[in-house]
């Protein structure tokens, strides 16, 4: 049954995932890894420029499109509750009995090394996007190469840009270079 | 809870505009929160909202839902946390939906696929940027910085698995400050 699947792996996801939309990719694709038929690396890669670019939280875009890629409408919607329900069950848990959560010496120090882990989990989420944008079968693409290390440096430039700017430009330039090259 | 009484409705409707009216989630909810929750309704005072948004830091799943789930469950309870979760996730779910069947439609398409081919490196780039500036506060010294390449290494090249390594940085630090601590003391 997908459906009870689906909701089961976002309910590990959501579970899992700590410090937002981000720390959820590493996850997804670990699930692209063990159901290649409900959603492809590639799939991640746009997956994250749909969410960047449309209002609402990025980890529950990304959790309808995935579920939406795996089993339609209903996929979406149920993979969604399914991330979403750990968080109500702890917030409920932590509003009756932990007011102070965020103030406890353990849950301070459980984040010094928790915090480095999910750097670490979302540099080989992106090492894997940067496989599908820059790469094709393990070769460089020269023309996206040159064009990641012009915006990279634009952005860095200007950050307070917002992202949907960079996701539009870089959809026109696409058109213009004729990519993936 | 409170005395006076705020309705499932409004909790509803206040998340559905907190969930519709931001992109990205996270540190970009914070202004509209409190325009909605604070500003508009009193719901809770600006030093519990934060403490909420720490929470929400802190604890598993996405940061917009853990603070409208913990918000709704101090209004109206558990029947509260769900209804404000369901108001914040319910713009995703029905945008995302018709923005996936439409590109499904057109993804044969030469022109989406060019834009597509640009929109990964711009991808690339926010992912890059997002690091950098994570890091700042979560690589603090050696031994974050060591812990970082290990998780890297393991994932990247031995495939294991994102949870164990969640589970191994937990251990880490609560074992790291303690020896920290025993040794000043």
């Amino acid at each position: 049954m997908i459906f009870l699947q689906l909701f089961y792996e976002f309910f590990k996801i959501g579970l899992f995932s700590i410090g937002g939309g981000l720390a959820t990719l590493p996850f997804l694709y670990r699930l692209a890894q063990n159901h290649p038929q409900w959603l492809t690396p590639q799939n991640i890669a746009d997956m994250i420029a749909i969410s960047e670019s449309t209002p609402g939280p990025i980890g529950i875009n990304m959790a309808t499109y995935a579920g939406f890629q795996a089993a339609g409408p209903l996929g979406g919607l149920i993979a969604t509750l399914g991330e979403v329900a750990p968080s109500i069950i702890i917030m409920c848990i932590i509003g009756r009995f932990l007011s102070q959560f965020d103030k406890n010496q353990f849950v301070k120090d459980a984040f010094y090394g928790l915090r480095a882990v999910v750097i670490g989990l979302i540099i080989y989420a992106g090492s894997k996007v940067f496989l599908v944008a820059l790469f094709a079968e393990r070769t460089l693409r020269y023309k996206e190469a040159v064009l990641f290390i012009i915006l990279f440096a634009l952005a860095m430039k200007f950050r307070k840009i917002h992202p949907l700017i960079w996701i539009v430009l870089a959809a026109i330039l696409g058109i213009l270079l004729q990519l993936p090259s | 809870m409170e005395k006076h009484q705020v309705s499932l409705g409004q909790l509803y409707i206040s998340f559905l505009k907190i969930g519709g009216l931001t992109f990205g989630g996270g540190l970009a909810m914070l202004p509209m929160l409190q325009r909605e929750v604070i500003g508009k309704h009193r719901w809770v005072s600006e030093e519990e909202l934060l403490d909420i948004y720490a929470i929400g830091q802190c604890t598993p799943g996405i940061i917009a839902i853990n603070t409208a789930s913990m918000i709704g469950y101090r209004k109206r309870g558990i029947l509260g946390s769900i209804v404000a979760t369901l108001g914040e996730i319910t713009t995703s779910v029905v945008l995302i939906t018709l923005l996936a069947t439409v590109l499904n439609q057109v993804e044969d398409n030469v022109l989406v696929q060019q834009a597509f081919g640009g929109i990964r490196v711009a991808v690339c780039v926010l992912i890059a940027q997002a690091i950098i500036s994570l890091s700042k506060k979560s690589i603090i010294d050696l031994p974050t910085f060591i812990l970082c390449c290990l998780t890297v290494l393991a994932t990247v090249f031995f495939e294991i698995s994102p949870i164990l390594c969640i589970v191994v940085g937990i251990l880490f630090g609560l074992s790291a400050q303690n020896l920290k601590r025993r040794k000043t003391r």
